[in-house]
């Protein structure tokens, strides 16, 4: 171990636990991550191409693409607007019940994804205490894509909060003072000042919410309604083809899922190495 | 000086809608909870978990959590430890890699186990074989479970162990002290609280996975529910009464949860005002 230790540790090789900590971490993820990974390319292995092809271009399958991906859009950009606004209101000003407003917006990541599902469906069913001031003006969002779309930008707030604000805390009082005192509106300032520093985060956190949108599941089945080619998501068509032991299909369509999101994430932390090197290279 | 949205109509009106929109997107849905929970008096909610077969899923779901927490715990310092004390190459690759439970969807996630593990699977095959059933039984809840949670502790560490350096480690190493003495003398008091926080989380996410665990679990009532799969039967039977009941007990594990949040936070901000 400590040839090794020695050879990659470079300045840091009076530490122990090289060995240790490498093993512990690269058996887990063996394990845990890497190796129930196998067992789906296993499965697909048994499938020809063209029956892999068909089966994730079905009409029922293509639907509930279009009806994730454009609900998950959707939140997401309001969760961008509504995100960023929280991040301004906790960074910026001092107001009563603050705190309880800051620790209130880790509530969606806390709550189980089901409690969250039942409570939105309640609340927003005909009888429910929304439901019942919004359908009278013909607006229905349980049991429709609104309200999947609902779902999805609750449990998906916190990170476009908490990824926007410890930027926000760590931009200088000068940066917005020097625009101020040229004489810029505020509108002005935010948008040609502020903005630049902060839409890298803006977009890490929104991108995050658009990705955990598309594998929710246990927030939205409950709402959405769950109607073939209407509102019907990717995560239920998985969960429908396994509740027929159809295997293949439910495998097929999963790689699908995993490959969008695992491509997603790869970019999303590339894109965030790059902006976080480029804000320390300006630090130092 | 003046201050970007500093003007106090400006203010007022960012604050007020903060306030409105939260209130109605975030706070009501946990005053709803609770509200009906109770909407037929406390003896009913009482009743709803009392019940065996709530009991029966309060008690799979703690036993699960408590079985994932040391997993995660054990894997956490030991990534942390790993990503933060030495450079090595494939170092980022491993800091990736431990995300991937975050960006899989949890129904995705609870398939690959069952496809492995499961009866068809190459591994379940031969479990199956030696009579060892682990899909539809406790330890596949406990094997997803530890799927979804694995990061939370890695990712509460490693910001921090980054920020406070090897400093303090390398200065008793120098001195003299073993390996094990090191970590419980020098790196545990440093993380302690970031350490707690990840176990709260971890818990928090472990008692409420549902996806992942709807897949691998088959849903026996009195068997293989646990709480929030409970939750949706009740749901789905009609029985609104009794699913909030269980949804407020889990609710009251997430307010746990935020205000321990809050504290550690707390002490954390106090600490450095005082420093």
């Amino acid at each position: 171990m400590n040839q090794r230790a020695s050879r990659f540790a470079g300045s840091t090789r009076v530490l122990p636990g090289f060995g240790l900590s490498m093993g512990i971490s690269v058996l887990f993820i063996s394990l845990v991550l890497l190796l129930p990974i196998t067992g789906l390319f296993g499965q697909l292995a048994g499938l020809s191409l063209a029956e892999y092809w068909a089966i994730i271009t079905e009409g029922r399958v293509v639907a509930s693409y279009m009806v994730t991906i454009g609900a998950a859009a959707v939140a997401a950009l309001v969760n961008a607007v509504f995100g960023l606004l929280l991040a301004w209101v906790l960074v910026r000003y001092e107001f009563p019940g603050k705190r309880l407003l800051d620790a209130l917006m880790d509530l969606p990541f806390a709550l189980p994804t089901a409690v969250a599902g039942i409570t939105l469906a309640t609340l927003y069913a005909g009888s429910g205490w929304m439901g019942k001031l919004l359908e009278p003006t013909g607006f229905q969002v349980a049991y429709t894509w609104v309200g999947i779309a609902l779902a999805m930008a609750f449990t998906s707030i916190p990170f476009v909060v908490r990824t926007v604000q410890p930027v926000l805390e760590d931009l200088p009082a000068e940066v917005d003072e020097a625009a101020m005192s040229l004489g810029a509106t505020d509108g002005v300032a935010f948008r040609r000042v502020i903005m630049p520093h902060l839409w890298p985060a803006l977009v890490t956190g929104t991108g995050l919410a658009f990705v955990r949108s598309l594998g929710e599941f246990g927030a939205i089945i409950f709402i959405a309604g769950n109607m073939p080619y209407e509102t019907e998501i990717t995560a239920l068509m998985i969960f429908v083809k396994l509740q027929e032991y159809d295997y293949a299909g439910a495998s097929a369509i999963a790689s699908v899922v995993l490959f969008v999101s695992l491509a997603l994430l790869l970019a999303i932390n590339v894109w965030q190495g790059r902006f976080v090197r480029r804000l320390h290279g300006g630090k130092g | 000086m003046r201050r970007i949205g500093d003007a106090p109509a400006v203010k007022r009106l960012l604050i007020g809608a903060a306030l409105v929109l939260s209130a109605l997107f975030l706070l009501l849905p946990l005053v709803a909870i609770f509200a009906q929970a109770f909407s037929q008096g406390v003896m009913v909610f009482w009743a709803n978990v009392s019940n065996y077969f709530t009991l029966h899923a309060i008690a799979l779901t703690l036993g699960v959590a408590l079985l994932t927490i040391p997993i995660c715990l054990v894997f956490g310092v030991a990534l942390a430890w790993l990503v933060t004390r030495f450079s090595f190459p494939g170092r980022r690759i491993l800091q990736t890699l431990i995300d991937i439970p975050f960006a899989v969807s949890p129904v995705v996630a609870g398939l690959i186990y069952l496809l492995l593990y499961g009866r068809n699977g190459w591994i379940g095959n031969w479990l199956d074989g030696h009579d060892i059933q682990l899909m539809f039984a406790w330890p596949g809840i406990l094997m997803v479970t530890v799927f979804v949670t694995c990061p939370f502790v890695a990712r509460e560490l490693i910001p921090l162990m980054q920020a406070q350096g090897s400093r303090e480690e390398e200065a008793a190493a120098t001195l003299g002290a073993r390996g094990w003495t090191t970590f419980y003398r020098v790196t545990l008091p440093n993380i302690r609280w970031a350490l707690l926080y990840g176990v709260i989380l971890t818990n928090a996410r472990a008692v409420g996975e549902f996806g992942a665990v709807s897949v691998v679990s088959g849903a026996i009532r009195g068997q293989t529910n646990t709480l929030p799969l409970h939750l949706e039967q009740l749901y789905q039977d009609y029985n609104a009464v009794g699913a909030f009941a269980c949804a407020a007990l889990l609710a009251l594990i997430a307010l746990l949860t935020l205000a321990a949040k809050a504290s550690l936070e707390w002490r954390a901000s106090r600490r450095e005002a005082l420093s």
